[in-house]
C-alpha cells in the first residue's frame, strides 16, 4: 500500500456560462488519490453542472480542468475506461437482466485490464458486493428504486474505475436504503483504492462519507475542508442557555467553556437549568449558505 | 485485444441479446406478428382481384411490394429506437462506456436486421402458400431478393439513424410517421405505380420505398409482370443506383449527425427529457 498524494481531480478557475448567466464562477478544488470528496450544496448550486464537466459530458466556458491527468473535454476512450459514472436517474436497459447487463458492459473494459487492475470486475462478485445476488436474474425494470440504484453503482464499478462519480446517490431514498448505501460506499473505500467524488445536498451524507467537503453555493465555492475543519473554521458559535432568578437567558459564544465558568463565578448557586449546545456541522453549513446568499462574507480559503 | 474490435464483438452480442428480448416479450412479439398477419389478410383478399389487362392478381403484385416496404420501414424502427434510447438514457450509458457508442450501434444494426429477417420470413413463407403465381422457385429470384434486401438495409439503417438524431422526442417521431405513410401510399406498394399521375411517380422514384418494392417484385414475379412497371422494365441498374446513392448519403451523414447527437448527451439532458415526458403523461 502506497500513500501517494497523487492529484486525481484538479479544477482551477472553472467557469460555466449559459446565455447571459454564469452558473459557475471561478470554481477551484482538488481531489487526491483514494479520497472521498463531497460536493455539497443546495439545489441549483451548480453541483451537477460541475460533475458533468468533469465527466466530459459538458463543455466548460473557461478554466483549467484535469481529470486523471487529462482534459475531460478531450478525454479518449482509454481515459473513459478509468472512470465510473453514476448519474442521478437511470432508467435504461429495463428489459435486460441484472447479470446479463453487467456481463455485457463489463466486456467493453476487458482490453483495458492492467497488471495492477484486472478489468472488468466479474459480474457475480460485483452483484454480491452491492447486495443484489437474489436479484441477479431479474429484469431490471422490476427492481425497486433502491435496488436499481445499487445496480447503477455496480455498473459504475464494473470497469474497476480509478475515479467514481456519484451524482446525488441517495436522493429519494428511505432512511434504511440510505444507510445501506452508505455502508456500500464505505466498503468500497476501505477495500479498494478508488477515488470518489459525490454530489449531495444532504450534509449528513457528506459528513458520513467524505474525507473532504467542498461547499458550493450559487456557483461559487464557499468552503473546502474536512468536516471537522469546516466546523472549526466557522468558529462554531455554541449556544448557552440558563435560568437565573426565574428568568431565562440565551447567549451565543465561541468560547462556551470559559463563558460557563464565568457564569458560575458570577451567579454560583443561583444558576439553574444550564444547557450548552455545541455548534454542529449543520449550523456551520447553514451559516455559510446564509452568509453567501446575503452576499456578505463570502468565505475564501 | 484491440478495444475497438472488442466493442464490435460486444456490440454483436448486444444485438443478439436485444433480438432475443424482442421475441420473448409480449408487446414486441405482437409487433412482430400483427403486421405480417394483417398484410397476409390484405393479400389474401386481393388474391383474386385482377389488375387491368395483365391477368395478374393484385395480391400477387402486393406481396413482394409489401416485402420491399418492410425493408424500407427498418428506417423507421432505427429512428424510433434511437429516440427511445436517448430518452431513457441507454445512449448516455453507451457514451459513458469505452467505445460504448460503437458497440451500441453495432448492436442496433444486428438487432434490427435480424428482426427484419424474421419479420420477412414470417410474412413471406405463409404468403408463398396463400398467393399463387410467384416465381420464387428459381435460384435467380432468391439471388435478386438477397441483393435488394442487403442494399435496402444498408440504405435504410443510416437514414433511420439520421432521422432518429434529428427528430428528438417521441412526439416528433410521431409526426415523422405521416410523410412515411404518404410515401408508402405513392410508392406502388398496394397498387401499381403506373396508375398514378406522372408527377407523383417522379416524387416516388426519389425515395427507397418504391425501389425496394420494385426490386422485390422483380425477384418474385414472373418476367411478364414487368409490363406494368415504369418503362415496362425491372430497371435493376436504376434500382441498385438509387439504393446505393441513399446508402452512400446515409453512411456519410449518419456518423456526423450521430457524433453530434452523442456529444450533446448528458445526465441533465436525460433528466430534462424525463421531466417533459412525465408532464405529457400527467
Amino acid at each position: 500500500m502506497t500513500t501517494s498524494k497523487e492529484i486525481v481531480l484538479d479544477v482551477e478557475g472553472l467557469r460555466m456560462r449559459y446565455g447571459p448567466d454564469d452558473v459557475l464562477h471561478d470554481v477551484t478544488f482538488r481531489a487526491y488519490h483514494g479520497e472521498v470528496l463531497a460536493l455539497l450544496g443546495p439545489n441549483g448550486a451548480g453541483k451537477t453542472t460541475t460533475i458533468e464537466i468533469l465527466e466530459g459530458f459538458r463543455t466548460r466556458s473557461a478554466g483549467r480542468v484535469q481529470v486523471l491527468g487529462a482534459d475531460p473535454a478531450h478525454g479518449d476512450e482509454r481515459w473513459r475506461a478509468r472512470l465510473g459514472i453514476v448519474l442521478q436517474s437511470w432508467r435504461d436497459h429495463g428489459r435486460w437482466r441484472v447479470r446479463e447487463l453487467l456481463d455485457h458492459l463489463g466486456a467493453y473494459y476487458a482490453p483495458y485490464a492492467t497488471e495492477a487492475i484486472p478489468r472488468p470486475w466479474p459480474a457475480d462478485d460485483l452483484i454480491r458486493a452491492v447486495g443484489l445476488t437474489a436479484h441477479a436474474d431479474k429484469k431490471i425494470r422490476t427492481l425497486s428504486g433502491g435496488q436499481r440504484r445499487r445496480l447503477d453503482v455496480a455498473i459504475g464499478l464494473v470497469g474497476r474505475p480509478e475515479l467514481l462519480f456519484l451524482d446525488e446517490p441517495t436522493a429519494n431514498f428511505d432512511p434504511q436504503a440510505r444507510h445501506e448505501f452508505h455502508d456500500l460506499v464505505r466498503g468500497l473505500t476501505d477495500s479498494h483504492r478508488i477515488t470518489i467524488m459525490l454530489t449531495t445536498h444532504d450534509l449528513d451524507e457528506a459528513e458520513k462519507l467524505a474525507d473532504r467537503i467542498v461547499i458550493l453555493n450559487g456557483g461559487r465555492i464557499i468552503a473546502d475542508g474536512s468536516a471537522g475543519e469546516l466546523a472549526r473554521r466557522i468558529a462554531g458559535e455554541d449556544r448557552v442557555r440558563w435560568v437565573c432568578d426565574g428568568r431565562r437567558f440565551t447567549h451565543s459564544t465561541a468560547e462556551s467553556t470559559a463563558f460557563v465558568r464565568g457564569l458560575f463565578d458570577r451567579y454560583g448557586e443561583a444558576l439553574g437549568e444550564l444547557e450548552v449546545h455545541r455548534a454542529s456541522l449543520e449550523d456551520t453549513y447553514l451559516t455559510l449558505v446564509r452568509q453567501a446568499e446575503s452576499g456578505r462574507g463570502v468565505m475564501t480559503r | 485485444m484491440n478495444p475497438a474490435v472488442t466493442a464490435i464483438r460486444t456490440g454483436w452480442t448486444r444485438g443478439l441479446i436485444e433480438l432475443r428480448q424482442s421475441f420473448t416479450n409480449g408487446a414486441d412479439l405482437l409487433n412482430h406478428l400483427l403486421w405480417p398477419v394483417l398484410m397476409l389478410i390484405v393479400t389474401f383478399f386481393l388474391r383474386d382481384v385482377e389488375f387491368g389487362s395483365t391477368g395478374l392478381p393484385l395480391g400477387t403484385l402486393a406481396l413482394p411490394s409489401i416485402l420491399g416496404m418492410n425493408v424500407a420501414a427498418v428506417m423507421v424502427s432505427m429512428s424510433q429506437h434511437l429516440t427511445a434510447d436517448r430518452e431513457d438514457g441507454t445512449l448516455l450509458r453507451a457514451k459513458a462506456t469505452p467505445h460504448g457508442v460503437r458497440g451500441y450501434l453495432v448492436g442496433k444494426v444486428v438487432a434490427l436486421s435480424g428482426g427484419l429477417l424474421a419479420d420477412l420470413a414470417i410474412f413471406l413463407i405463409p404468403g408463398l402458400f396463400i398467393i399463387g403465381g410467384l416465381a420464387a422457385a428459381s435460384a435467380g429470384s432468391w439471388l435478386t431478393l438477397a441483393w435488394v434486401l442487403v442494399l435496402g438495409v444498408v440504405a435504410a439503417l443510416p437514414i433511420g439513424a439520421v432521422l432518429g438524431s434529428v427528430f428528438t422526442g417521441t412526439r416528433s417521431q410521431g409526426l415523422l410517421q405521416l410523410p412515411i405513410l404518404g410515401m408508402i401510399g405513392i410508392s406502388g406498394i398496394f397498387y401499381p405505380i403506373t396508375s398514378l399521375p406522372e408527377w407523383l411517380q417522379a416524387i416516388a422514384q426519389v425515395f427507397p420505398f418504391y425501389w425496394l418494392g420494385l426490386g422485390m417484385r422483380s425477384a418474385l414475379l414472373p418476367d411478364a409482370a414487368a409490363g406494368i412497371e415504369i418503362g415496362a422494365s425491372w430497371r435493376h441498374l436504376e434500382t441498385a443506383g438509387v439504393l446505393a446513392a441513399w446508402a452512400v448519403l446515409g453512411l456519410i451523414l449518419a456518423p456526423i449527425v450521430l457524433r453530434r447527437m452523442a456529444r450533446r448527451e448528458s445526465g441533465s439532458r436525460v433528466a430534462e427529457r424525463r421531466e417533459r415526458a412525465l408532464q405529457r403523461i400527467g
